[in-house]
């Protein structure tokens, strides 16, 4: 069986990095005349060089997005479950050292959340938990997905990453998709910023997406946590990743998300700053390298921001999201794991949208394939 | 006017079938859909609610011209496209189906091995099947057999708007089907449909270049003017291509 750390070990950061910074205006040109996008043509395209090339890389961005979009944006919203955790990451609230409430919700409460959710008009659902599998393992998973997958078409979870048979088990029980970010791939810096906890194993969490793509999962959501490396590095090791999936479970479809670190209680500063025209040319970038990739935005960016990149590229946002376990309903005053920036109730979401001539999407999707179980 | 198509039990004016995806609104999906006069339209079942009555899409549908043709996008294999025509037929009422089995989720292909089992069973549980296929004319064969009403082979891939690809293999399918033949995804321009109807389809299902462009409704009229005018060419036979060598001085006059 295919792993994907047998590829990335035959990259060296240091000489990734430069190959990236040493591309050429001309490199950048050639690229963006292309149809079909290598790797050495994504590098050009995430390099220093194309930040004159901008506005051109938005325009065929946004054309290849509506070719194979349409006029459409996805709507989804995540529910955190749980904020208890057994990891030490130094850029999350949620991070075991920190001072604060620790809950998990319960079959009742996480009821209260989906029909706060429910009257929203929301039917793609995110469940986020921190990493405590003693209390929120695999068996509490399965209960939320069979308590709530009734009222949503699509679930998908952000949690610890499982064991082959554990994501086969909650597949079967009509999980669609699952998010597992790397946070960066530069292997001494995550061991720097994950000192502690089942998350300090770098190669297992590698692994992760191997083990989705062969328990036959419909979506995996890839990405790097911005701020704690160099975000064009970490951004060719997350094309380098999806290139190796798509080949590899071709049954499974795949999104890319671009979080960008937010403040929160324990107040990591960015070691690497990516600005809004860095993360501008990084969407584009993935747009005209993979058309038919989802490209996912949160509501860590900001009112402007947001506006103006659901014209550029992005397929699915999502709005007015809690990042604490009973935020929405439940107990709407405790702390979050991270601070959102854009505000805006969905309705303001949903207005601005269709301002922009783009269709909100609400269900697209159907739980088809258990068909002997339903 | 134009001969009627018939599929079923149904006659269609019309020789454009069209889509809902992709719109910008559920109005303007109306009224392109409305000025193309197609009087049949596939309708992802995975993207509507179809418990609801009020559902965006579906209570814009409700159009005494329009029939609703449900399709199966999303599923993988036969079991679950049986499961989800089913579901359809129950909840919209049409036991007709567009068979559209894509386990790959990128470029959506059809995968032709799930195709045609789903297909046998469907048939046989009084469908009406109009399969999403490959310009494979084997397999066209293997499903007229089957018992399919219609086959809808691929010009290029979906939304590619590449216009008709596999050309030589669907003019061997309009050869030798017994039913229907559709064109089905890749047609981008006008001119890609009228020249379909030129060959000799039946139809054309056209969704993503009517949606994306940015006049829909008017692109919905270009659309119908260039099936019309390629059925009537069809009709009325085309001038023959001269690809004969018409000498002056014959060589072989020395016979006579």
């Amino acid at each position: 069986m295919s792993h994907f750390k047998d590829l990335f070990d035959t990259y060296n950061w240091d000489i990734t990095l430069k190959s990236i910074y040493d591309k050429t205006a001309l490199e950048v040109s050639a690229a963006l005349s292309k149809d079909k996008l290598d790797m050495e043509d994504f590098k050009a395209l995430l390099s220093p060089a194309a930040q004159p090339f901008i506005e051109e890389m938005a325009q065929k961005s946004q054309l290849l997005t509506k070719k194979r979009f349409g006029n459409t944006m996805q709507m989804y919203v995540p529910m955190y479950l749980s904020n208890e955790c057994q990891n030490i990451c130094t850029y999350c609230g949620f991070s075991m050292t920190n001072k604060i409430p620790r809950r998990t919700l319960t079959d009742a409460e996480i009821l209260k959340e989906v029909a706060f959710l429910k009257a929203k008009g929301y039917d793609h659902i995110l469940l986020v938990t921190g990493e405590a599998n003693r209390t929120v393992g695999v068996e509490y998973l399965k209960n939320a997905i069979q308590l709530i997958r009734a009222q949503f078409s699509n679930i998908t979870i952000e949690v610890q990453p499982l064991d082959q048979d554990e994501y086969e088990l909650l597949v079967e029980n009509g999980l669609y998709a699952v998010l597992v970010y790397q946070e960066t791939y530069h292997r001494e810096e995550y061991k720097k910023h994950h000192p502690k906890g089942r998350k300090s194993n770098f190669d297992y969490r590698l692994d992760t997406p191997d083990r989705l793509g062969k328990a036959g999962i419909h979506k995996i959501g890839l990405g790097a946590l911005f701020g704690l490396e160099d975000w064009r590095a970490d951004s060719f090791f997350t094309a380098l990743h999806l290139k190796y999936l798509q080949k590899n479970y071709w049954k499974t479809k795949y999104s890319i998300s671009f979080p960008r670190l937010r403040p929160h209680s324990s107040g990591l500063e960015p070691k690497v700053e990516m600005t809004d025209a860095d993360l501008v040319q990084l969407i584009c970038a993935f747009r005209l390298f993979d058309e038919d990739i989802e490209l996912s935005m949160s509501t860590r960016e900001s009112e402007l921001f947001r506006d103006h990149i659901v014209e550029l590229g992005i397929t699915s946002i999502s709005a007015e999201s809690k990042t604490n376990p009973g935020g929405y309903s439940v107990e709407p005053q405790s702390l979050e794991q991270f601070e959102i920036s854009d505000e805006r109730s969905t309705e303001e979401i949903v207005s601005m949208l269709k301002s922009k001539d783009l269709e909100v999407v609400w269900k697209d999707w159907e739980h088809f394939e258990n068909a002997s179980t339903s | 006017m134009n001969n009627l198509l018939k599929i079923a039990d149904k006659e269609f004016s019309s020789r454009l079938f069209t889509g809902t995806g992709k719109f910008s609104s559920s109005q303007i999906m109306k009224e392109a859909l409305l000025a193309s006069q197609s009087e049949l339209i596939t309708v992802a079942l995975k993207r509507v609610d179809v418990q609801n009555e009020n559902d965006d899409i579906l209570s814009h549908l409700n159009h005494k011209h329009i029939n609703l043709l449900p399709n199966t996008s999303g599923v993988r294999t036969a079991k679950e496209a049986i499961f989800a025509a089913k579901l359809s037929r129950e909840a919209l009422g049409t036991n007709w189906v567009k068979l559209e089995i894509h386990p790959d989720p990128r470029y959506l292909l059809p995968d032709p091995i799930e195709t045609l089992k789903a297909a046998e069973e469907l048939v046989k549980l009084g469908f009406v099947v109009m399969p999403y296929i490959h310009a494979d004319p084997v397999l066209c064969k293997r499903l007229e057999d089957v018992g399919v009403q219609c086959v809808m082979p691929l010009g290029a891939p979906i939304g590619s708007n590449k216009g008709l690809k596999t050309q030589d293999f669907l003019e061997i399918i309009i050869e030798q089907s017994n039913v229907p033949v559709i064109i089905d995804a890749g047609i981008g321009a006008p001119s890609h449909a009228a020249y379909a109807m030129e060959l000799g389809a039946d139809a054309v299902l056209v969704n993503t270049a009517i949606a994306v462009s940015q006049d829909p409704i008017k692109m919905a009229v270009a659309f119908k003017m260039a099936v019309e005018a390629g059925r009537m060419a069809y009709e009325a036979k085309l001038a023959p291509i001269n690809k004969k060598a018409a000498a002056s001085s014959p060589l072989t006059s020395f016979l006579n």
